[in-house]
């Protein structure tokens, strides 16, 4: 073991040139081949790539889908997301535990199967859904989940799983997975027929400058959620001082409840390249990384194969395009699970092959970024609509849409709707316009925006969707008649907390007692200090937090405390004795009891 | 601080101060004077950012760390309004209670920063639950040892190590709530740490401490014993 | 008119918050002059006869008997105060809070290295109170008004805070006053 072991990691490294740079490539592998990147591995790792064994041990302990232990030969992540609870996640998971005899964060005795949670995989439309190694399994059951544990026990591959795939490009033999896209409305931007390499040329047309100018005049904003002018951030890049530049997609989709950027990799990844490329020849450029998010780590294999296709077209490498003097190319970094990646300085650190820690700001990313160098991250969608605006125009583009956010916006629905899935509408449209759209229209809430985003009551479904109102990466998640906000917030929280990096207290300790103390009103063991304490403490976590995550975790709670406030106030107690209600006397004594064999004198 | 036209003219609670362009908020307001409350920050290292005790308003609309943002003509800091102490008193007790800080035996006290924090803010009891955090202690090393109970994560060994004593010999591995410091090999006694280093001597609190020579200073003589943290910087103006 | 009421308790602690009471010394002659003590270990009075203005807790909660006084106070007493690092953390008591509660009877009782228990014998008595899943600080059972840490809170800090309470006016310690350890 420990030979292979050695010559294993000495082979990936090479492969991988010795680069501390690309560690996440290299625990990967290891993980893949071991099952795990034991003490042991990172001590080689560390040797090969001469850098320190603590960076290893930091990415190895950073990403959920890394372990030192060892799993099953088939691990099992089943989604935790809030969606796939009201789907029927725990019946999966009983069926899960009865099957394999084993808890989550346990391995099977045989070593063939480890069972773990993960958050929401991208895959609400289609919950309750699990990953298991790299295949993305849909519409559980109890009893289908159980189907396939005894297939796969009996020597099927996980590829074997899928027996009808999902719609479109899904079926493609390249990613022949069950996985379906749901696109219930086309617009004319993402999802109308586009030709390759039209926007590409018109756009290599003009000078640098003019690219530039061109998406200004589009009005096209990130579409990730925040809303930053691409056009500025293109600017700000190409003037930043550098030699090298670069270009990141983010296609770390990891805000729960999102899922357009899959849809748009697999129906569309030509025009996400396409928009990368035109960034590059904007900024000035020569190489371009799409963050694949871990859970997305099926489609690697497709979207190599379309950049090669790319390539043989003369549509990436030397003279893109015959635009003699532009080189650029671009490949596909996997990361492996940590939602915080999505924030554009984590994604980069996740790129140079670090912890996924968000950096300080200033310098940002347009001055300082990847390896130093400046760098423009931009969203899958953002790339998507810059190759429609060439192939269109910036003038057609911001016509579209609503004033202040021209274009479209893809919706990933899920939820207590008829129809979930995806839906390209253009900006500006009515809340309830669009619950009547996906079925939706009995909600009670609807999340938008993600955790992060704002919890809505009806009271606000005549709010449009726009940056400037109701602003959303494309999460839209539909809460029906009977379902309980607060414990959605809760649920929330725990997402959170989970995947705050830990850089500051704010976000690393503060979400911990966020959660407590709306558990504990939850609980109905809440009085009115409580909530006081938690605005206090929301507003803290808030505005001292270091990045985009922490400044928004509070969110469930102080928007459900405004929309949502008569659910605090039904449950708190009246508190005459001044006790702690949370304090409960019998949940303490059960050690002492079971050592005694005694029942309490006194209460 | 020498004169010269680039000087950058700002505002901290409405006193006019100047720094240099490049100066953070902390750096500009100790040159002139004002303490600006900080837990991970330590002169001569690159700051961390990570505590946030530093936090000020800046224009009465955005909060920041002092300790990383760069200062501007014209910016008007807030560092002492009750808004931005209640925040930092926030902090302070969060780091109290997401760890396991007994003063009372710990050889740090009277010379722990964050101690010394929360006497300075009049903090008399966190408001936040205990977690008991389990925490494992590393003492392989001859003379230093590691108490992961007392460690606020704000990086200045591991930036001290490497910035000052040339060494990597702490990281940081995990997230979350679950965040630990670590060291560069499976145990302390594994790494180039030595007792003399500045980075043995940069944690702020009691989490690396030399094995000799505890409780060398007597009560009364203590760093914090008689004058509240920052004092030293505050007594400039006086000057 | 009858002087207001002070009760004291310990709890979970050493006493050393309780000797730090009586390190006011001569002082006390005045305190009595303006206050009565009610049920305290001092006075041994065991059992709340009438409304307390102002309740002194030592000690966090380590059992059940800690718990059932602690909320006693917090019913009979006005303002209730935490007093000294066990009330208002835990203290060293709270060390066993990391460690399984069978782990440390056994280790006190029958594996300790200066253990002699030939019968292995936990004490086990009805009279024991049942001890707690985790030593808990007064805070997270009883609210509490105000916190005096310390191990112990020096007699000053008591006397200044007192002086306040009864004058009706804010509990402002000065900074060498306030102490943790």
């Amino acid at each position: 073991m420990s030979q292979n072991l050695e010559t294993f990691v000495k082979h990936v490294c090479r492969e991988n040139g010795n680069d501390a740079g690309r560690m996440m490539d290299i625990c990967r592998a290891v993980q893949a081949e071991f099952r795990c990147v034991s003490p042991e591995a990172m001590t080689l790792i560390a040797q090969e790539c001469n850098c320190d064994r603590s960076q290893v041990e930091g990415v190895v302990s950073f990403y959920h889908f890394f372990s030192t232990k060892k799993q099953g030969e088939v691990v099992i992540w089943l989604c935790d997301d809030v969606i796939d609870e009201m789907k029927g996640s725990a019946d999966v998971a009983e069926a899960l535990k009865q099957e394999l005899g084993v808890d989550f964060g346990q391995t099977t005795t045989d070593g063939k199967f480890t069972l773990g949670w993960t958050p929401c995989m991208g895959l609400p439309d289609q919950a309750p859904a699990a990953m298991i190694n790299e295949e993305l399994v849909t519409n559980l059951t109890g009893d289908k989940i159980r189907e396939m544990v005894r297939e796969l026990r009996a020597g099927a591959s996980v590829k074997d799983l899928v027996k009808v795939p999902g719609d479109g490009m899904n079926a493609d033999p390249r990613l022949n997975t069950m996985v379906s896209n749901n696109i219930r409305v086309k617009g004319p931007v993402i999802f109308a027929d586009i030709e390759n390499a039209v926007g590409l040329k018109a756009a290599l047309a003009k000078t640098p400058e003019e690219v530039i100018e061109e998406v200004k005049t589009s009005g096209l904003r990130g579409r990730g959620g925040a809303g930053f002018s691409t056009g500025l951030k293109w600017m700000f890049t190409r003037g930043a001082e550098g030699e090298q530049k670069y270009i990141m997609c983010n296609a770390d989709e990891g805000e729960p409840g999102t899922f357009k950027d899959r849809i748009i990799l697999t129906e569309c990844a030509d025009m996400v390249f396409e928009g990368m490329t035109i960034a590059g020849y904007a900024i000035g450029s020569t190489e371009g990384v799409l963050y694949l998010r871990g859970e997305y780590a099926y489609m690697k294999e497709y979207l190599d194969s379309v950049l090669e296709e790319r390539r043989d077209a003369g549509l990436l490498g030397k003279n893109v395009a015959g635009k003699e003097g532009f080189d650029y190319d671009i490949r596909v970094q996997l990361g492996a699970g940590a939602y915080v990646c999505g924030e554009e300085s984590a994604l980069i650190s996740s790129c140079e092959g670090t912890r996924g820690d968000v950096k300080t700001r200033p310098p940002y990313p347009a001055q300082k970024g990847y390896k130093g160098k400046p760098t423009s991250v931009n969203n899958v969608e953002t790339f998507a609509s810059v190759n429609r605006i060439f192939v269109n125009s910036g003038q057609w583009f911001s016509a579209t849409g609503s004033c202040g956010s021209s274009g479209t916006k893809l919706l990933s629905v899920s939820g207590d709707c008829k129809r979930p899935g995806i839906y390209e509408v253009p900006f500006g449209m009515k809340l309830i316009d669009f619950l009547k759209m996906c079925g939706g229209e009995d909600a009670i809430a609807v999340q938008v925006g993600g955790p992060s985003g704002e919890l809505v009551n009806p009271d606000a479904f005549g709010r449009s969707i726009e940056y400037d109102d109701l602003a959303t990466g494309g999460s839209m998640m539909v809460f029906g008649p009977g379902r309980d906000v607060l414990k959605v917030a809760s649920k929330f929280l725990e997402f959170f907390v989970e995947e705050s990096c830990g850089y500051c207290t704010p976000c690393r300790a503060g979400n911990v007692f966020i959660k407590e103390r709306l558990d504990r009103i939850i609980d109905g063991k809440g009085d009115k200090d409580d909530i006081a304490y938690l605005e206090q403490l929301c507003n803290t976590v808030k505005v001292t937090s270091r990045c985009g995550l922490g400044q928004t975790s509070p969110n469930p709670v102080t928007s459900t405390l405004k929309n949502f406030r008569g659910e605090y106030e039904s449950r708190i107690q009246e508190n005459p004795d001044r006790m702690e209600l949370s304090f409960d006397i019998n949940a303490e004594l059960t050690e002492a009891a079971a050592i005694t064999g005694r029942m309490s004198e006194h209460f | 601080m020498e004169q010269n036209l680039e000087a950058i003219t700002f505002t901290i609670d409405g006193v006019e101060v100047q720094g240099m362009p490049g100066q953070t908020i902390l750096e500009a307001a100790e040159e002139a004077g004002i303490y600006v409350p900080r837990l991970c920050q330590l002169k001569g290292i690159t700051p961390h950012g990570s505590c946030r005790v530093c936090t000020v308003k800046v224009g009465g609309s955005w909060t920041c760390a002092a300790c990383t943002q760069p200062i501007y003509e014209g910016m008007e800091v807030d560092n002492s309004s009750e808004e931005i102490q209640t925040l930092r008193k926030d902090l302070v007790e969060m780091l109290f209670t997401e760890g396991n800080h007994y003063c009372m035996f710990c050889d740090k006290s009277g010379n722990c920063e964050l101690q010394a924090m929360a006497y300075r803010m009049g903090i008399m009891a966190p408001k936040y639950p205990y977690i008991y955090p389990e925490a494992e202690l590393d003492a392989s090393h001859p003379d230093l040892f590691i108490d992961r109970n007392r460690c606020i994560l704000c990086a200045r060994c591991v930036n001290t190590a490497q910035e000052q004593d040339g060494k990597s010999v702490f990281d940081f591995a995990g997230r979350g709530p679950h965040k630990k410091i670590i060291v560069n090999g499976e145990k302390l006694s594994d790494t180039q740490l030595a007792a003399a280093d500045k980075a043995a001597d940069a944690c702020p609190v009691g989490a690396i401490l030399p094995k000799k020579g505890a409780y060398a200073k007597p009560v009364g003589a203590r760093d914090y014993d008689d004058a509240p943290i920052g004092s030293d910087i505050e007594a400039k103006v006086c000057k | 008119m009858s002087k207001p009421k002070v009760a004291t308790a310990a709890l979970s602690g050493c006493f050393g918050c309780h000797m730090s009471i009586l390190d006011i010394d001569e002082r006390i002659l005045d305190l009595i002059e303006v206050v009565d003590f009610h049920k305290s270990p001092i006075n041994d009075i065991k059992t709340f006869t009438e409304r307390c203005a102002i309740g002194i807790i030592e000690g966090g909660c380590c059992n059940e008997e800690n718990v059932a006084v602690l909320q006693d106070f917090r019913k009979n007493c006005d303002i209730l105060i935490s007093f000294g690092d066990c009330a208002t953390m835990g203290g060293v008591p709270a060390l066993r809070n990391g460690i399984p509660l069978k782990e440390c009877l056994d280790e006190a009782y029958i594996d300790g290295p200066t253990v002699h228990n030939p019968n292995k014998v936990v004490p086990n008595d009805r009279e024991l109170p049942l001890l707690l899943n985790k030593v808990r600080p007064c805070q997270e059972i009883v609210k509490i008004d105000y916190s005096l840490p310390g191990c112990p809170p020096s007699a000053d800090t008591l006397w200044e805070a007192l002086n306040a309470l009864l004058a009706d006016k804010p509990v402002d310690l000065p900074y060498e006053l306030i102490k943790f350890d």
